[in-house]
């Protein structure tokens, strides 16, 4: 299989699905608007919130969409043939967290002024905003990927999957807030933004190797 | 090469099984002289702190036991890798024994913090980025804690919380980079390798006792915990009946 193959493979399965794309975020604007309902109204504070309430609210989106990354597949046994006749299994992992992300990462991204606008944070703050999910997104698909990876052969493995990524997924969390609140106070957060970048790419090279090995071990307890 | 040797024996759980013994036994005393020597030499002899009167004594269990968890963490990020690569039944072992251990220790630490942070901060919790960190590895053996009793197969168990710990280690300095960065309240580390101690040393000689004390602890426990376990595993080889029923009834052989 080629690049181009496995891509147009990955893309056809996720837009024939389009439910796993779109539950996710209409989880995410769920989330905000519960959020914005639960708070004071007019609350000059929610500004200073909102960086992270975002980055929470994308993390947990996050976490929906990976717990269906392999499921379906592993179910019908496409994952285990993939994995065995690949000539590089990581490359085949790889492009599947890649088509991952563009349907949650990405797409938040695409999304993020909406978001800030549900939130209330300042207009100044987009850019970076977008920025920041552009940079950090990838990180969370990446080792989120490992655990979804390891969880996929239990049939509930939701839970035992936040227990395990979201403590690795704290980092993202914390630059992320960080980049919006600078933003909105009106400094420059490059550094924060070279922080995620670097997380992703961390991220990148050792995330589909594990992801790789916790599918093996999935599929051996079939 | 002997480390060659060494590394092809410790592929044996019943090697292990037998030389284990007088380590532990060692490790055990010399956790008890230094645990004793220490607490007693911290808590009585060591001077008062000039701001902190005696409620800075707490740091005599409180550094140790955060120092000692996340080594604890690091070995089992080590025994992960040597599983993976190795297939060490030896390394699952050794995983199985440093998570209980670790839970407890991580929670020690976070327990005396707090004992600590109530007279010289004023809270009993603050979300300080060292605290933060403690709690978030306390979360990751949790997770592998958690995993490990999701899974039944005794081999995909081990391999799967291999990856995990692996996975976990390499993330930690990141973690606590990270944390660092958002929000501190902890004083800087008052004892480093590099630079000279900002502490009297009357003051720091009994935390280094207890630091010691500590690890032969861990070690101890660690080993004793490693032996049950393997015991577990092979009860139905023929080593561990014949120990057991060597123990009980020396006329079985008739």
């Amino acid at each position: 299989m080629n690049w181009r193959g496995l891509f147009t493979r990955e893309w056809r399965v996720m837009m024939r699905n389009r439910a796993g794309v779109l539950n996710p975020m209409a989880f995410m604007f769920l989330a905000v608007m519960l959020f914005a309902v639960g708070s004071p109204l007019q609350d000059e504070s929610r500004a200073q919130y909102g960086g992270a309430v975002l980055w929470l609210i994308v993390l947990l989106t996050n976490m929906l969409s990976l717990d269906a990354l392999f499921r379906r597949d592993y179910d019908n046994g496409v994952l285990e043939q993939m994995i065995c006749s690949a000539q590089a299994p990581f490359l085949v992992v790889l492009m599947r967290v890649f088509v991952q992300w563009l349907g949650s990462g990405l797409l938040i991204t695409l999304l993020a002024p909406l978001l800030c606008l549900f939130l209330g944070l300042p207009n100044s703050a987009i850019p970076t905003t977008m920025l920041a999910l552009l940079c950090g997104t990838p990180a969370l698909s990446l080792l989120g990927a490992v655990g979804a990876a390891i969880t996929v052969g239990f049939s509930r493995g939701g839970i035992l999957l936040g227990l395990l990524v979201l403590p690795l997924f704290l980092p993202v969390l914390v630059f992320g807030a960080s980049a919006i609140n600078t933003a909105i106070v009106g400094d420059g957060s490059s550094a924060q933004l070279f922080w995620l970048a670097f997380i992703s790419m961390v991220a990148l090279t050792i995330g589909p190797f594990a992801t790789t090995q916790g599918l093996k071990i999935s599929l051996q307890m079939q | 090469m002997w480390i060659k040797e060494l590394w092809h024996k410790l592929g044996s759980p019943r090697w292990f099984y037998q030389i284990s013994s007088p380590w532990i036994i060692g490790f055990g005393v010399a956790a008890l002289v230094l645990l004793t020597v220490g607490v007693v030499w911290g808590l009585v002899y060591a001077p008062q702190d000039y701001q902190q009167g005696n409620s800075f004594r707490i740091m005599y269990v409180h550094v140790p036991a955060a120092m000692v968890s996340q080594s604890v963490y690091l070995g089992m990020g080590v025994a992960g890798f040597v599983l993976f690569v190795w297939r060490m039944k030896l390394a699952d072992v050794a995983i199985a024994a440093c998570l209980p251990f670790g839970i407890m220790l991580t929670a020690l630490a976070l327990f005396t913090g707090g004992v600590w942070g109530r007279p010289t901060w004023g809270t009993w919790w603050e979300w300080d980025g060292r605290t933060v960190s403690t709690l978030v590895l306390l979360f990751l053996y949790i997770g592998i804690y958690a995993l490990r009793e999701a899974i039944l197969d005794t081999e995909l168990r081990g391999r799967a919380s291999a990856l995990v710990a692996m996975v976990g280690t390499i993330n930690i300095p990141i973690i606590k980079y990270s944390v660092d960065w958002w929000s501190t309240l902890h004083q800087p580390a008052s004892i480093t390798l590099t630079d000279k101690p900002t502490m009297p040393p009357e003051m720091w000689m009994p935390l280094l006792v207890m630091v010691l004390g500590i690890y032969c602890f861990a070690a101890h426990n660690i080993m004793s915990r490693m032996r049950v376990e393997i015991l577990n595993r092979e009860s139905k080889t023929r080593w561990v009946r014949n120990l057991m029923v060597t123990d009980t009834k020396p006329i079985q052989n008739v």
